[in-house]
């Protein structure tokens, strides 16, 4: 065993609380040690992290003020806004996109924030769930996950959230496609490198839903998912299948205690 | 209605090279795309892009298919006085989107 093996292996057990628990039953020695843990924000141009920071440059700000409208409009059969119930977004959504995707008691499963936001629609509005990637569901989640702009991604308290973050990590190992690539030979092997002339980054899904330049478009880290696999010659999961989420999780854990960014901009 | 986020400077000296920034929501469509039956998806993009300053036309710009969706221009313009600087973009549907800005000049 090597040194930086050893030191990976020591981290991981250093957290004691209950939350470190669930995080450090997945851990093992071949994950990015954290001290190398960075956001895909640190592997852009100066330019695209110039256009990210300023809140009139950036165009996933659109989107906020777009979702920051429907945050107080009332709709459904109840007639209610988000902000009937949730109040003030900036005190009562502040952290909320930095811990999820959550565990949801009545399916069982983890919902991740599109999710939660549609469920919040049909059982307390009254209203039809937007469709996904819808203009709507991409502006009130950009605009939740607004509010947690600089907050670290939690560690996952639940620890329901256990197997399906270990479910997450097999299908993230495992190869796939007609290219036979997984996730992390990518993503925790050859990061920093680049993948023609782009760099690859170690895939921290920090500033979701971000304005990928390439999309033109704000776009859900389900959409990005979809996107790689369809790069890797696989054949994607359907939008919301219980397998996205599950890999939304995982990245999630992966990422923890990073800052996130959202609206984020990305290449 | 579209979302726009313009940047000028609140205060500036007289002589004073300044910078305005705009962004606006807009899909941009190039009108050589299709649909998935087959179908051709009309154009449908701001064509132009004006700035008057009090209103002088400063800066002024037409647009074409190969610009990305929401467009980000920036430009410079010289402070000579206190007054309005008007932002106006025109669509292929011949809708308009306007935002000003004021600007003290000492």
């Amino acid at each position: 065993m090597t040194a930086a093996m050893m030191r990976r292996l020591l981290w991981s057990g250093a957290p004691g609380l209950l939350a470190g628990l669930v995080a450090a039953a997945v851990v093992r020695a071949g994950d990015i040690a954290p001290a190398d843990k960075r956001s895909d924000y640190s592997l852009m141009s100066r330019d695209t992290q110039a256009m990210q920071d300023d809140d009139l440059a950036n165009p996933g700000m659109l989107f906020v003020l777009d979702g920051e409208m429907l945050w107080s409009r009332k709709d459904g059969a109840e007639n209610r806004s988000c902000a009937d119930c949730h109040g003030d977004a900036a005190a009562s959504m502040k952290g909320v996109a930095a811990r999820y995707p959550a565990y949801e008691a009545t399916l069982a499963r983890p919902i991740d924030l599109e999710q939660r936001i549609n469920s919040c629609r049909a059982n307390h509005q009254g209203a039809t769930p937007f469709a996904w990637e819808s203009k709507e569901l991409l502006a009130l989640a950009a605009f939740v996950a607004r509010q947690s702009r600089g907050v670290a991604i939690a560690e996952p308290a639940d620890e329901k959230l256990e197997p399906f973050i270990r479910a997450g990590r097999e299908m993230f190992e495992r190869r796939q496609g007609q290219l036979d690539l997984s996730c992390s030979q990518c993503h925790d092997d050859n990061w920093g490198r680049r993948l023609a002339a782009a760099v690859i980054p170690q895939g921290h899904p920090t500033g979701y839903p971000l304005y990928r330049l390439e999309w033109q478009n704000l776009g859900s880290l389900q959409r990005r998912l979809r996107n790689c696999m369809f790069g890797m010659r696989a054949e994607p999961y359907a939008y919301g299948a219980p397998e996205q989420v599950e890999l939304e999780l995982y990245l999630m854990w992966r990422a923890r205690g990073l800052a996130t960014d959202s609206p984020a901009v990305r290449p | 209605m579209a979302q726009a986020l313009i940047n000028v400077p609140a205060k500036a000296r007289r002589g004073e090279i300044i910078e305005i920034k705009s962004l606006i929501s807009h899909v941009m469509e190039t009108g050589y795309r299709r649909s998935d039956s087959g179908d051709l998806i009309p154009r449908d993009i701001i064509n132009t892009f004006v700035c008057t300053y009090n209103d002088d036309v400063v800066f002024r710009a037409e647009l074409f298919p190969a610009i990305a969706a929401n467009p980000f221009i920036s430009f410079f313009t010289v402070a000579t006085e206190s007054g309005v600087i008007t932002l106006s973009w025109t669509d292929d549907k011949g809708a308009t989107e306007v935002r000003t800005a004021k600007i003290t000049v000492e």
